[in-house]
């Protein structure tokens, strides 16, 4: 039994089905990777999964997500949804404040006062998030200073203080350089240990790279899913198929 | 004159095509136009307003008390003060209750409302002041002197709320812009954090639009210190010590109400009280494009 599980997803913009029918369960403490060509509804159904959909005008969703078995779209404040559910954007979006007020911001608006706790939890994200080494010494310094890949770990540090169990990433290293890119997906590694991570990437190396499981999506289906390594090696579907090879997408 | 084309335009293969140079022409001398207006206003209130601080006093002229031009006594302190505090009250009311209502139709009106509002306070800010003077004068004066059970409704308290209501617009309108421009991105980390909007409007938008709407609030000073004719109706217009219910005089309307039938040094004092009425609106100024610049270097990044 997964920690995620979608049932029968469909999801509407206005008159336009962006997603039909999604069943998938994704299990704790791994790593899911969703691909799929440009519009075919992974990132859409990414937040779905911590309702960041909400936010979009003519948004119409059928079927069920639940979180630990509960369904999140009835049973659940979306704030305290949020809160278990954290996201990391496509383009890093640190709040134009200091580094320690950005990873504060979070436990903050959860009633955490105490000083001492916030400096804990601050520490204790930025190593999370590798990146302790080099913001220690500058936590009251713009987060706008820091070049792309270190606001990038940073956002990720943000998401983390908030003690969530999902992590969702949508396309977090689109906008960066090689090297950076690495370090965040050895960041994506060492957190499924505690973390559960689901990446969307239009970067099929790197779901092969870092992650457990793959879903493969296709004008707004979920064409195939299952272990990473099958997928790539030995897809089940022909257009899965025509996909990983490049013939499209 | 080629020497003033700006860098990064392409240069015109023909840089002597007739046209190209005529309106070359015109438009410098707009530009050099609209400089020298600046600076014969400038040259003139120095040269006209001088005399008479030279011939008072700078002190007796900037600290006295009475303003009498019939006994030549011409302290403008009281005009000063009630300038300082009439501005500091409009701003203190104008301010909260603007930057308010531009968070309401900037990160909360729903869509249908915008329009017609957004309408409303651009209609506000083009309302002339006599008219709003006029309501202050047939509305506002009689209330105050109702509900405070006074004999005279005129006073500071008057103008304050006349210029709180004239800053409005200004305020609302410019701090609404910047609102509007702090990056969708930041509301979305903000929320995806678990933070309800009103958290995210308060805590992430409006320090993001921090610069901007202090823009506003400097701009609603400029307005409010430069406002005659409303106060003027509202004001009673004597020159005493400012209090909420006495008449008082303003920089602005010293100058309105006096110059008409002035001459000798109590005109000349009237132009100084004009220079010194300058002075405070190119210091507004002077602040207002430090913030925008400051807020076009943070644009930048």
């Amino acid at each position: 039994m997964g920690i995620l599980q979608s049932e029968n997803l469909h999801l509407w913009y206005g008159s336009f089905e962006a997603l039909k029918g999604i069943d998938m369960e994704i299990p704790a403490r791994e790593i899911t990777a969703l691909i799929g060509p440009s519009g075919c509804g992974k990132s859409t159904f990414l937040k779905t999964l911590n309702r960041m959909n909400d936010l979009v005008e003519g948004c119409r969703i059928e079927g069920r997500v639940t979180l630990g078995g509960e369904d999140i779209y009835h049973n659940m404040d979306v704030n305290q949804l949020r809160k278990r559910v954290g996201m990391v954007f496509q383009k890093p979006n640190p709040f134009p404040m200091s580094i320690y007020d950005n990873i504060a911001y979070g436990p903050r608006i959860h009633g955490i006062r105490s000083r001492a706790k916030l400096d804990e939890i601050v520490e204790s994200s930025l190593k999370a998030a590798a990146i302790w080494e080099e913001t220690r010494d500058k936590l009251r310094s713009s987060a706008l200073g820091l070049s792309g890949g270190q606001q990038q770990r940073l956002c990720i540090a943000r998401a983390l203080a908030v003690k969530p169990e999902v992590l969702l990433m949508d396309e977090p290293t689109s906008a960066l350089d090689p090297i950076s890119t690495g370090k965040i997906e050895e960041l994506a590694i060492a957190l499924k240990k505690e973390y559960t991570i689901v990446i969307v990437t239009h970067n099929m190396q790197q779901a092969v790279r870092i992650s457990d499981r793959t879903a493969f999506f296709l004008l707004g289906e979920m064409v195939e899913y299952g272990k990473t390594t099958d997928v790539f090696s030995n897809p089940h579907d022909t257009r899965t198929e025509n996909y990983i090879t490049g013939r499209f997408g | 004159m080629r020497k003033s084309h700006p860098r990064g335009a392409p240069r015109a293969k023909r840089p002597f095509h007739p046209a190209e140079r005529i309106m070359r022409v015109v438009f410098g001398a707009c530009g050099v136009l609209a400089i020298a207006f600046v600076a014969v206003i400038t040259g003139y209130l120095l040269v006209s307003g001088i005399p008479a601080i030279r011939e008072i006093g700078l002190l007796p002229f900037l600290l006295g008390t009475t303003w009498q031009p019939g006994s030549d006594q011409y302290g403008i302190a009281p005009v000063i003060l009630t300038s300082i505090y009439g501005t500091l009250g409009a701003i203190l009311i104008g301010v909260p209750l603007g930057l308010l209502f531009a968070i309401f139709l900037g990160k909360m009106c729903p869509k249908r409302l915008y329009t017609p509002i957004r309408y409303a306070v651009d209609l506000l800010a083009g309302i002339p002041s006599v008219v709003y003077g006029l309501v202050g004068m047939i509305v506002l004066v009689p209330c105050i002197q109702t509900v405070f059970h006074k004999a005279y409704g005129q006073g500071l308290l008057a103008a304050i709320v006349v210029l709180a209501v004239m800053v409005l617009p200004s305020i609302i309108s410019v701090s609404e812009t910047a609102l509007r421009a702090v990056p969708r991105e930041y509301e979305e980390a903000s929320l995806a954090l678990g933070a309800t909007w009103n958290e995210t409007v308060f805590k992430v938008s409006f320090p993001a639009a921090k610069s901007g709407i202090a823009a506003a609030v400097v701009l609603g000073i400029g307005r409010a210190v430069g406002e005659a004719m409303a106060v003027m109706m509202v004001c009673g217009n004597v020159a005493n010590m400012p209090a909420l219910f006495t008449s008082v005089r303003f920089l602005t309307t010293a100058i309105a109400g006096e110059m008409g039938y002035s001459s000798g040094l109590h005109r000349q004092a009237l132009f100084s009280v004009a220079l010194i009425l300058y002075i405070f609106i190119m210091v507004i100024n002077l602040i207002l494009n430090l913030f925008l610049k400051r807020r076009a270097g943070e644009g930048a990044k």
